[in-house]
């Protein structure tokens, strides 16, 4: 099961920057390109963990503002010749509300 | 060599076809002539192609002299300007002048060029309707510009265009009047003269086709034009270019035989053989000249027949044309489009990037050519239309260009010249008629090493100057340097630093996107390289009017705080000169502890640094550092960073000034400016040097006598020392000379360019031409420097702490628990 957690609308995001929100899993950067795409992924770059939301968004990437790695916002890839990772969360647009896709915390230990 | 033995050569005409007749005479028989010129303008030869460069502002006038006073001087060649011929004795042979000089010949040389066509218009004759042809009339339309009045040009042709877009690039209104339907009609076919109306509109021109002028409005000058159809366009100055015609005055003068221009054969004589006649007041063969490379042939046939060649004949080139308007790129060759059904056109368009290219191909040759936005491959079409290339191969991909036909592969987008691939016999520079193979002849024989001495040996870009890149890509081929090759800004473009930032100011480009297009990215937003680069020029080119993208710049400049390795930021005070208080220092040792900040440290520039603050506390932390009176001292920011300086008079024994408080000074005059990379001062109060003022960007070194000012230091990755720029006697002079240079880098440093590499890239000749030799210009520097201050002085912290501004930047979107 996902759940569909609003974070708020595309006009929070600056064109061409990022947010972030935080999360049970960690802090998510939710990116904002050129001609208004979204996209979320987990704040760390997978060179040294540099937060991402700092970085230039150019296209459908961003360079990572602490040693220049430039990351695929799509699939979380780092671009050749740098090798890495970093994980994608599902991001929907509904009628202008934008839904994070998170699975949900293990509350059941409580349970 | 015996002087008296030697033939007179009397030269009429001392204009670009004259002397290159007279260059290529004395190659060939340095001795065979005593030579006189006769000009009717003041000036020597100059290169009357770059007027249009002069009037947008481009060049100046002493930069297109090609034959300075010294060259005549040293060839022994007799000069009097401005003393027109104005008649001929041909059984006397002797010429008279206005001035009543009387010269006797052996050999007599018409180069008297063409007028410009003047149409049968009532008020033409008015002050302030100017021609588009030499020196005066450049002189008077940029005296025009500076009144900032209104312009009207007739003629939407090269000369035309290319007035227009000099006087809009002055500051002026224009509004361009053209007789038929499209514009550049006899070089470009409908569509491409469409596109050129399209962009030049965008730029701000206004443009009338199909229009008719019926008379020039006013009664004691110009006033503007009613056109056939009843329309006024109201003006101040008259620009008419709709053409030229021969000037035959000396034909008729010498009593020559004459139709539109003077007649001469294959050997450039007249019909008196001792006359000849060269340029653009000749006819060959039916035809007159309004380009120089035809020219060019005209001056060597002739030089060689008066050398006593006895079979030197000229044949005219094939022609093609080009306009010299900086970012619009236009190439024609060629037919412009099928006569018949023999004839086949291919047309390509890419509309979204402005391009668009018409191929005329007949039996299996390419006979035309057209093409707008990129004309990279103008030159290889030009080559394959002169030599008749059987194109059949590769008649399929010939519209791609170059890169694409030859290897039929899917590489399609080639960017810049494959010097390699080029044939030796493929023509670089159109005007001149110097193939690669004779530039690489030339490089190599010569031990040729910059573009300069490519250009004297070879004349290859000596004229318009449109091939100038590819005579560079050349050089840099065959010697294997790139030196000379301007590197590109980043993988975006194929531009370097400084032909962004001189293309921002001509097309008056005030924002990324309209750079980007203008200038042709290759993608969309640019990339983390470009994107604070063209942020910079464009702030540093128009103050108070661009507003600043905070999306294009790295994270420190955007937060006004330094990343460090774990996320968190550093905040550093300014500390004005190094001095504090104790009230300051309470106020740091206070934020400290509020915030839990883990390390407070000196720094290396004489103020202290907070370490390890946590982002969303930033604006809390300024605000309390702002109320104690502290701003923020960017030490994060491509801009001003420290002033350090040393005790001084005010307390030590050596002391010769006040550097604490001179530091101040400057200090408070130039915080918060922007410019191309980081920028440090010092001051020291004595030779002694304790604020280490000789490996800062600009140091002050108090003596006795006043101030010794250094700049171009550098303490970093690699250390330099400064270079010494002058000495000066007051306080005052300090900020001024300081503030130029300042600004002088600001306007020309490449991003990221410490000044260290600046002073060495420029040289410091150059610099001091800006800021010792000439006091308008260091005047105007200084400013232009605090014009841009009076925008920059806004403490970044203050309208973000308590402005609101950036406010998102702080806070996370959304916390899901
Ligand atoms: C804090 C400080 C070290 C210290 O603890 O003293 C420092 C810290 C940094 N320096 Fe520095 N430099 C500091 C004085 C210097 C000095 C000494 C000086 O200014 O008198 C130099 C040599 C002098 C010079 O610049 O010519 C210096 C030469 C550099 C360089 C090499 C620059 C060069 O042109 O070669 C860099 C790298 C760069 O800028 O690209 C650099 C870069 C850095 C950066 C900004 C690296 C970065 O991007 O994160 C460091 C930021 C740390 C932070 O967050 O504060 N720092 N750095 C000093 C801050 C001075 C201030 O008050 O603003
Ligand atoms: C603004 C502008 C831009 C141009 N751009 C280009 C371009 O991009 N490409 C290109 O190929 N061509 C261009 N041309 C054309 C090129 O400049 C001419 O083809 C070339 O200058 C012709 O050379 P010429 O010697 O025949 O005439 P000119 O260079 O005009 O020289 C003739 C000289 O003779 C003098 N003279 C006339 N009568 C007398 C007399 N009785 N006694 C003494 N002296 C006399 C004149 O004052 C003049 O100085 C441009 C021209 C202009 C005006
Ligand atoms: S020398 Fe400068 S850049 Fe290097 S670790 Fe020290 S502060 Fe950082
Ligand atoms: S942490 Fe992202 S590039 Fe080093």
């Amino acid at each position: 099961m996902m759940d569909w957690i609003d974070i708020g609308t595309i006009a929070d995001i600056p064109r061409l920057g990022a947010r972030t929100v935080e999360t049970h899993v960690g802090q998510v950067a939710v990116f904002r390109t050129g001609d208004d795409e979204v996209f979320a992924l987990i704040n760390k770059c997978p060179h040294k963990n540099g937060p991402l939301s700092e970085g230039i968004v150019m296209g459908r990437k961003v360079a990572c503002p602490l040693h220049n790695w430039v990351i695929d916002l799509n699939d979380g890839t780092a671009l050749a010749p740098d090798e890495g990772c970093t994980t994608t969360l599902p991001l929907r647009d509904e009628g202008g509300r934008l839904l994070l896709g998170l699975t949900p915390a293990k509350k059941v230990a409580h349970g | 060599m015996n002087a008296v033995s030697r033939q007179r050569l009397v030269v009429i005409g001392n204009g670009m076809a004259g002397m290159r007749t007279v260059e290529e005479v004395l190659a060939r028989a340095p001795v065979r002539y005593d030579i006189t010129v006769f000009g009717a303008e003041p000036h020597p030869n100059y290169n009357r192609i770059m007027l249009s460069s002069v009037l947008a502002g481009e060049k100046r006038i002493d930069d297109i002299v090609i034959n300075p006073l010294s060259w005549y001087a040293e060839n022994g060649i007799t000069l009097h300007t401005g003393d027109p011929v104005v008649a001929i004795d041909t059984a006397a042979k002797t010429v008279t002048a206005a001035s009543g000089l009387c010269v006797a010949y052996d050999k007599l040389l018409l180069a008297t060029g063409s007028k410009p066509l003047m149409p049968p218009l009532p008020g033409l004759d008015l002050p302030g309707v100017v021609a588009f042809r030499d020196i005066a009339d450049t002189d008077k339309m940029l005296a025009a510009a500076q009144a900032k009045q209104r312009a009207v040009v007739i003629g939407g042709g090269l000369l035309g265009l290319e007035a227009a877009w000099g006087l809009k690039r002055r500051g002026m209104p224009v509004a361009l009047v053209h007789l038929m339907p499209t514009l550049m009609e006899r070089q470009l076919d409908v569509e491409a003269g469409t596109l050129l109306q399209r962009d030049l509109s965008e730029r701000g021109l206004h443009f009338f086709t199909q229009a008719q002028t019926e008379r020039v409005m006013g009664e004691t000058r110009a006033e503007g034009l009613v056109l056939a159809d009843g329309r006024t366009i109201p003006a101040d100055l008259v620009v008419v270019a709709i053409g030229i015609r021969p000037n035959i005055d000396m034909g008729k003068a010498a009593d020559l035989d004459i139709n539109r221009g003077i007649l001469v054969g294959d050997d450039m004589a007249t019909s008196n053989p001792d006359i000849y006649a060269v340029g653009e007041c000749v006819e060959h063969n039916g035809q007159v000249f309004g380009l120089v490379a035809p020219i060019w042939e005209q001056a060597k046939v002739c030089a060689a027949r008066l050398a006593g060649d006895q079979i030197a004949a000229y044949a005219t080139p094939a022609l093609s044309t080009r306009l010299k308007i900086t970012g619009i790129d236009v190439f024609s060759a060629g037919k412009l489009a099928a006569e018949d059904d023999a004839d086949e056109e291919v047309i390509f368009r890419d509309a979204s990037k402005g391009v668009y290219r018409k191929l005329v191909v007949r039996e299996g040759k390419l006979v035309g050519a057209v093409m707008y936005g990129d004309v990279a491959d103008g030159g290889w079409y030009f080559d394959l239309i002169k030599g008749e290339r059987d194109i059949a191969q590769s008649r399929d991909h010939l519209i791609f260009g170059q890169g694409f036909a030859e290897q039929g592969c899917c590489g399609g987008a080639k960017a810049g010249l494959d010097v390699a691939s080029m044939a030796d016999d493929s023509q670089v520079c159109g005007c001149n008629g110097v193939s690669k193979g004779a530039i690489v002849k030339a490089i190599t024989e010569k031990g040729l090493t910059s573009l300069d001495e490519v250009r004297a040996h070879t004349k290859a870009s000596a004229s318009c100057g449109m091939c100038t890149p590819a005579v560079q890509a050349i050089l840099s081929f065959v010697t294997g340097a790139d030196a000379s090759a301007p590197e590109a800004l980043c993988k975006c473009t194929d531009h370097g630093h400084d032909h962004v930032r001189h293309a921002i100011l001509d097309q008056r480009l005030k924002s990324m996107d309209s750079v980007r297009k203008a200038l042709g990215w290759k993608t969309e937003d640019g990339c983390a390289k470009c994107r604070p680069a063209l942020n910079y020029y464009l702030l540093c080119a128009w103050p108070g009017e661009y507003v600043d993208d905070y999306q294009s710049r790295f994270i420190n400049e955007r937060a006004h705080a330094n990343i460090q390795k774990d996320g968190t930021y550093s905040v550093i005070p300014r500390m004005w000169g190094g001095v504090t208080t104790p009230d300051e220092l309470r106020a740091i040792a206070d934020v400290a502890d509020k915030f839990n900040i883990p390390s407070v440290k000196v720094t290396g520039g004489q103020r202290i640094d907070l370490l390890g603050v946590k982002k969303e506390d930033l604006p809390a932390v300024w605000g309390d550092l702002n109320k104690a009176g502290l701003v923020s001292g960017h030490g994060y920011a491509k801009g001003l960073r420290t002033v350090k300086t040393c005790v001084g008079s005010e307390w030590c024994r050596f002391g010769t000034q006040d550097s604490t408080g001179l530091g101040i000074k400057l200090e408070k005059l130039m915080w918060g400016s922007w410019t191309p990379h980081k920028v440090k001062l010092a001051v020291s109060g004595c030779p002694r040097n304790c604020a280490e003022a000789t490996i800062k960007d600009i140091g002050i070194i108090c003596t006795e006598a006043g101030y010794d000012m250094v700049i171009g230091g550098n303490g970093g990755i690699e250390v330099r020392v400064t270079d010494e720029l002058t000495r000066l006697s007051t306080e005052a002079e300090v900020l001024e000379y300081a503030s130029a240079f300042m600004q002088l880098y600001r306007e020309e440093g490449h991003y990221l360019e410490r000044t260290a590499p600046y002073v060495e890239r420029v040289g410091m000749a150059h610099i001091k031409a800006h800021i010792l030799d000439d006091d308008a210009r260091r005047k105007a520097l200084y400013a232009r420097f605090l014009f841009s201050q009076s925008f920059a002085q806004d403490d970044p912290w203050a309208e973000r702490a308590t402005g609101g501004i950036d406010a998102h930047e702080f806070q996370p979107l959304a916390v899901v628990s």
